[in-house]
């Protein structure tokens, strides 16, 4: 499949990355002859074959619903970029 | 001194209650061996040798009272593995000096056991690469033969115990990082059952192939770390509920009558005659055991690494997509608004491989392409795992190569991304279908080691380990050391 720098730009603004021009043409010829190998699995047949998405079956884990402390918001921010005394600071969302 | 770093993690823990070897003694034999091996290597992204030396001494009093065979046991944990208050940054930039506010499960169960961490390992940036050439922090190089790459994406966790620098280490296998880096380096690694150990602490690359296991220098070795990380933990959905800590006492090397399967498909085109004569030589090796060995079909491995990459990509697309600048880590230093904040932080904090990935993970994830790519992977998974059934069915092991060549040379292998990800053939089939599946020094190669894999069926770690101690019981790969003279 021929993979052109404007899909390589569409799925680079779904992925919140901005590749600099120069690297797109690149980018766009690495994935191409990628998604190209992945096109192997079109001669598999697979008509019928329930998607896998675990190998074991899953079961809803349930737990009794208790009342336990949350994580301390202080040690939560002191990892944080930018902060105040209670929250993450981000540039203005919403006008 | 140096024979202490040439013992085994049991043979260490042994004679630590006997009281002939303190804990304090190892762990200072651990760094001063670290301190001369690390400026050519690399194997650290963070050391901790003060924490190591205090715990080392609060550790010694309660030796008598010991219930884990590796109790004072220096060792090292892989930088995607969360350490409370100690830097875990997945070797990316995107992380900055994240210090986790709690710890992985298997860092409370180490703990538990009584091991002394040495420090932070380093890998591929978020365990992206087959080579530990993506770390921000620079390659490390293969004890063996510095201009090589030690593999990856475990490869600081693979090398560091190559280099006697720790006893053991905890690494992540994705898609064979823990089993191909211990072939590279000449170490004996197992990925166990996906959900026999908790993931809950590892940073997520591909959720549903992810799996934590040791790196160390036997079998037995192990065995005996598995014993003390595998159960159930509730904080990990995925966990399974089956009865742990006890593969190292099953441990007896009797393979006689044990069934061991080698795919044709997996000695062909690709791989190199060196490697794939050691692999033979092992068969021949577990037959003289009592072993019955023979060559099966096994006819879908060409559809392994495009399943892989698929499913491996799409879950890192969505998994990644939490680094953003705000909660924690690195923060592009200018940005105009949100969005460019996120794109800002996203674009020069994540490495060329992680770009990739999550590209192509977003690709075959989005509208239009989602049945084609990732659907159309998840029935394949469904085959593969058929296939690895009807298998098992016949044999009780599989023997494969871990890789098709020995440890490339640094700088060869980042230039084709399709060529690097094509030598993860042997390695990606037991993470789709969630089995154990171990790596085992089996020869050498103008000095530097090859691997043997041994796969076995689900919860199947106990077979899988007593066939490679039965290997190492007759066999001395395992023992050699970069150190020694007695290898070229």
């Amino acid at each position: 499949m021929k993979i052109t720098e404007e899909l390589v730009d569409y799925v680079s603004t779904l992925s919140r990355l901005r590749l600099p021009q120069e690297e797109k043409a690149k980018m766009a010829g690495e994935l191409e002859q990628i998604v190209t190998y992945m096109d192997t699995l079109n001669t598999l047949d697979t008509d019928g074959v329930e998607p896998m998405s675990h190998t074991f079956p899953l079961k809803n884990v349930l737990r009794a619903d208790e009342v336990v402390p949350s994580a301390d918001r202080e040690v939560l921010l002191s990892g944080a970029p930018d902060r105040d005394e209670e929250t993450f600071r981000v540039p203005k969302a919403v006008e | 001194m140096k024979e202490l770093l040439e013992l085994s993690a049991l043979e260490l823990g042994a004679a630590i209650r006997a009281g002939d070897v303190s804990i304090a003694e190892a762990t200072q034999t651990a760094l001063d061996a670290m301190a001369e091996r690390e400026p050519s290597l690399n194997c650290f992204i963070t050391a901790a040798g003060e924490q190591a030396m205090a715990r080392a001494q609060a550790l010694q009093a309660g030796v008598k009272e010991a219930k884990s065979p590796l109790y004072g046991v220096p060792m090292a944990i892989k930088d995607n593995i969360c350490t409370k208050g100690v830097k875990t940054c997945c070797a990316s930039k995107i992380l900055g000096d994240f210090a986790p506010p709690y710890d992985a499960a298997v860092t409370e169960r180490m703990a538990e056991a009584g091991a002394v961490s040495l420090g932070k390992l380093n890998m591929d940036e978020f365990a992206m690469g087959s080579t530990t050439e993506t770390s921000f922090y620079g390659p490390t190089r293969n004890p063996w033969d510095t201009s090589r790459v030690p593999g990856g994406s475990s490869g600081g966790a693979a090398a560091a115990v190559a280099a006697r620098a720790c006893w053991f280490a905890l690494g992540s296998d994705t898609g064979g990082s823990i089993r191909q880096p211990a072939s590279f380096c000449g170490v004996t690694g197992i990925k166990p059952t996906y959900g026999s150990v908790s993931r809950y602490g590892l940073i997520a690359y591909a959720s549903s192939l992810d799996q934590i296991g040791p790196l160390a220098r036997t079998a037995a070795d192990c065995a005996a770390v598995l014993d003390a990380i595998q159960g159930r933990d509730r904080r990990d959905a995925t966990s399974l509920d089956v009865p742990a800590g006890s593969l190292l006492s099953r441990l007896t090397g009797d393979i006689r009558g044990m069934k061991i399967g080698l795919p044709s498909q997996c000695f062909g085109e690709g791989l190199e005659p060196q490697v794939a004569d050691a692999v033979k030589a092992t068969a021949a090796v577990l037959e003289a055991r009592g072993a019955r060995v023979e060559t099966f079909s096994f006819p879908l491995m060409k559809y392994m690494v495009p399943t892989y990459y698929i499913i491996a990509c799409a879950e890192a697309s969505s998994n990644l997509s939490r680094y953003d600048g705000v909660k924690y880590g690195w923060r592009a230093p200018e940005y105009e608004d949100l969005t460019d904040l996120y794109c800002r932080t996203r674009t020069e904090g994540f490495g060329s491989e992680v770009k990739r990935r999550i590209l192509l993970g977003t690709f075959v994830l989005s509208s239009g392409y989602y049945d084609a790519y990732y659907k159309k992977a998840l029935q394949v998974k469904a085959l593969i795992k058929e296939a690895f059934d009807r298998a098992f069915e016949q044999y009780d092991l599989l023997l494969t190569p871990v890789s098709p060549t020995t440890a490339p040379k640094l700088g060869e292998s980042l230039s084709e991304a399709l060529k690097m990800y094509l030598s993860d053939i042997y390695t990606v089939p037991a993470n789709l279908a969630g089995l154990p599946a171990l790596s085992m020094p089996c020869g050498f190669d103008g000095g530097v080691p090859i691997g043997a894999q041994l796969i076995g069926p689900a919860l199947g770690e106990a077979a899988v380990l007593n066939a490679a101690h039965a290997f190492q019981l007759d066999t001395d790969y395992h023992r050699r050391s970069p150190y020694g003279k007695e290898v070229k």
